[in-house]
């Protein structure tokens, strides 16, 4: 494959993912990284080819002849191998955000970040060309680059410095950036180092890089180690996704964002694009079985303080998402002066979704704090108030009709999932009353619980339907339905919900692909395509039934719309197979590994992880 | 210096410091709790942590008096817009250098370079504390400007 002129649009599934857990970038299967954002996941992005191939900004590592592509990732790492065969030779890229224990980083004064690209020609001999065009404050800032001699290239940004050591010498060109060649032959390697600081001296890091991959392989390989509860089948997709988990996690408060990137289109050409760059709590449940059925208790315990802290501010109302420092007030704005990945515009950052109300959020977030208890965790007096208070709100609000899981823009409605989560959030607070975790009356909140299954089975059921239903006496359907099993509230058996699983798949199924709805108006322009998570937890749905060889089945057809390197987005187009919208995406990979776990707890071969009875496995921590 | 008023107004102050400060907490305009940030720094149990910490924080208080008696002894005189006009460089002070550098001190608390290694302590504060909510820069001024203009109102100058 040759690569690409500067203006088009890779496939969204043409990238892979590096970071350091704090930030993230995208690098393309031609050697661009066209997303990169400093310091933190939503600051503003430096490299943003990826939503304008023009104004966005890139870095490219390239063989001038064309060529062909392979890529992996080392092992169980986050370190990214490109290898790019020409006629004349063979060159290998390797990409890395180095990362480093804490020891370690006490010992070595280091960057706030680094990004490091390192290419060594393997046989023959290539030429090479890099482009480093920084782009900052999503390509609104067209540098000027300033050369430092032996201390590179660099460009000041409000207080930011990005600098940029390289062994390949490069010059400013026509317009913005730096363009240079270089000729490698067998056995030569060039490196480049791009640093980031910020109100401080920057840190230059040229030499040494072979040390700071090997540091990186390390530290990931001693994560992986701690990957020791799953030992289940398609344990190598399990443990990829574990590492993008990882990868979309941000370390110094326990957050994990739902995806790397802004306003990757549902639909390409569409309106449906939308910053994932945040937290939502809806993710809370999901990822903390995730992480603990696989062993991660560490980040499951952060992930739930964080959670628990974050919604301090707005307790004991839950807002649907924060960012990664728990800040409640992210106003949605348009990036006007951006074309948009392939022209699909808007191009948002923020997001609107804030404003909404999802009850389910509610029953997501009591029912983590249950996982977490069930499993040996305990809960200080200040947590356990929290818990009581949204509890609270959940019996004063859950008549309310609200916008639902699936965040449409045409108002409120009794959406049947949201009450059932409002059930999940009173069925779990209650037990854990009864179990002394929290001081409160556990009637009260039986009772309403009760109340709450007594309004879905009357009016979320439709007999002509043979199905739960979206929303109350209606008889559309949509495929959060599927997880009233997997939450614990449905038997999986019942004859019900056995229905539901069935009218589902018949409506929205396609392809062994799920839509997460089709016959309803979402307030939005344009359709979108299938949704990851839905598909996954369709196979769960199954497996939880007893059709393992089913679920089997199904589970290994989808793992074929990962990319080469196991990557999901949030949707997959059904016609083409391509992945479309944010990516990669934390749900769907969430969803990815909770069917994993569920097949092979029905075979009898991984973690126990029932929908709500989840055994102590060790004493836990406090949160 | 005059020792009862220290002792009088800067527990009075402080009292009236910590109450603003977590009445701010409680009505969700900050996450920030300064006992909690204390009390963690000697021990992991968040209970304990709070009582410790109002007991760290309190005596605290008296010893910030101190330098605002000393300040009013020197300039002769003591009043309440004086007062709250250390209370203002207090505040700054804390929210610009004590913040930022609070990681470096505190044994459960990470800095904004941590990472990947899995975490489960304490967020930093960030630049203005505003990690902990942006309305913190505004609670922690106001609860030194009074804080401040308590000290200066009520404190009684050593007879000359």
């Amino acid at each position: 494959m040759s690569h690409s002129n500067e203006t088009s649009y890779r496939p969204i599934g043409d990238y892979a993912l590096i970071g350091d857990c704090r930030s993230a970038a995208l690098v393309s299967s031609d050697g661009a990284i066209d997303w990169l954002c400093w310091p933190r996941f939503d600051s503003p992005s430096i490299f943003a080819a990826l939503l304008d191939g023009r104004r966005g900004g890139r870095f490219r590592i390239a063989p001038v002849d064309p060529s062909v592509t392979t890529r992996r990732y080392v092992g169980e790492t986050a370190v990214l191998e490109t290898t790019f065969q020409t006629a004349s030779g063979v060159i290998r890229l390797t990409d890395l955000m180095p990362v480093a224990s804490e020891g370690e980083k006490a010992r070595d004064l280091l960057p706030d970040h680094e990004l490091l690209r390192r290419v060594e020609c393997l046989a023959g001999t290539v030429d090479i060309e890099v482009l480093f065009d920084p782009r900052p404050d999503y390509g609104r800032m067209a540098p000027r680059l300033i050369d430092r001699g032996a201390f590179g290239l660099a460009c000041e940004h409000r207080g930011q410095v990005i600098a940029l050591r390289s062994d390949i010498q490069l010059a400013a060109v026509d317009g913005p950036g730096a363009r240079g060649r270089a000729r490698l032959r067998a056995g030569e390697a060039r490196t480049l180092s791009l640093t980031y600081d910020r109100g401080l001296p920057v840190v230059l890091l040229g030499g040494a890089a072979d040390h700071r991959i090997a540091r990186s392989l390390a530290w990931w390989n001693t994560w992986m180690g701690e990957c020791r509860r799953y030992d289940g089948p398609y344990a190598e997709a399990v443990r990829r996704s574990a590492i993008t988990l990882k990868l979309l996690t941000y370390a110094p408060s326990g957050a994990v964002i739902a995806a790397p990137t802004t306003s990757l289109p549902e639909g390409i050409g569409g309106v449906r694009n939308w910053d994932y760059r945040y937290c939502w709590l809806r993710d809370a449940s999901l990822t903390l079985r995730a992480f603990d059925d696989l062993g991660f208790t560490i980040e499951s315990e952060a992930f739930l303080s964080w959670v628990l802290h974050a919604t301090r501010l707005t307790w004991p109302e839950l807002q649907v998402l924060y960012d990664v420092h728990g800040e409640a007030r992210i106003p949605e704005s348009v990036l006007d002066h951006l074309e948009g990945y392939a022209r699909s515009a808007p191009v948002r950052v923020g997001n609107a979704a804030i404003d909404q109300l999802q009850l389910d959020t509610y029953g997501e977030v009591i029912d983590a704090a249950w996982r977490y208890c069930a499993r040996g965790g305990r809960l200080d007096r200040t947590t356990a108030r929290t818990l009581v208070g949204l509890g609270n709100t959940v019996v004063r609000r859950w008549h309310e009709p609200d916008e639902g899981i699936w965040e449409p823009r045409s108002g409120r409605r009794h959406h049947t999932h949201s009450k059932a989560m409002c059930w999940v959030a009173l069925d779990r607070l209650a037990r854990l009353c009864d179990r002394r975790y929290v001081q409160a009356r556990a009637a009260s909140f039986a009772r309403e619980r009760d109340a709450i299954r007594e309004a879905i089975e009357t009016r979320g059921y439709s007999a002509t339907v043979g199905s739960y239903v979206s929303i109350f006496d209606a008889e559309t359907l949509d495929a959060s339905l599927l997880r009233l099993s997997l939450m614990g509230y449905a038997d999986p058996h019942s004859p019900r919900m056995r229905g539901t699983v069935a009218r589902v798949r018949e409506r929205l199924g396609v392809d062994g692909l799920l839509y997460r709805y089709l016959d309803e108006d979402d307030g939005l322009a344009g359709s979108e395509g299938a949704f990851g998570i839905c598909s996954f937890w369709s196979v769960e749905a199954r497996a939880l039934q007893g059709d393992g060889d089913t679920a089997r089945a199904e589970f290994e057809r989808l793992l074929a719309f990962g990319n080469d390197v196991g990557l999901f987005a949030e949707e997959i187009d059904p016609e083409t197979g391509a992945a479309i919208g944010n990516f990669p995406q934390a749900f769907t990979h969430v969803g990815l590994i909770n069917a994993a776990v569920t097949i092979a707890r029905v075979q009898g071969e991984g973690p126990v992880h029932a929908p709500v009875d989840v055994p102590a496995v060790e004493e836990r921590g406090r949160v | 210096m005059n020792g009862p008023s220290i002792l009088l107004w800067g527990f009075a102050a402080t009292i009236v410091l910590t109450i603003l400060m977590t009445a701010s907490q409680s009505l969700g305009y900050t996450r920030m709790s300064v006992p909690f940030l204390l009390g963690t720094m000697v021990t992991p149990n968040r209970d304990r942590a709070m009582l410790m910490g109002l007991l760290v924080h309190t005596m605290n208080g008296w010893l910030f008096s101190l330098v605002y008696a000393l300040a009013f002894e020197s300039w002769h005189r003591a009043t309440w817009w004086l007062g709250a006009g250390i209370g203002m460089v207090h505040g700054l002070f804390v929210l610009t250098a004590g913040m930022p550098i609070l990681p470096a001190m505190h044994p459960r608390m990470v800095s904004e370079y941590f990472g990947p290694t899995p975490n489960r302590q304490l967020q930093p504060p960030g630049f203005l504390a505003l990690n902990y909510g942006r309305r913190t820069p505004l609670v922690t001024l106001v609860a030194h400007l009074v804080y401040g203009a308590i000290l200066g109102a009520f404190y009684r100058l050593v007879e000359p």
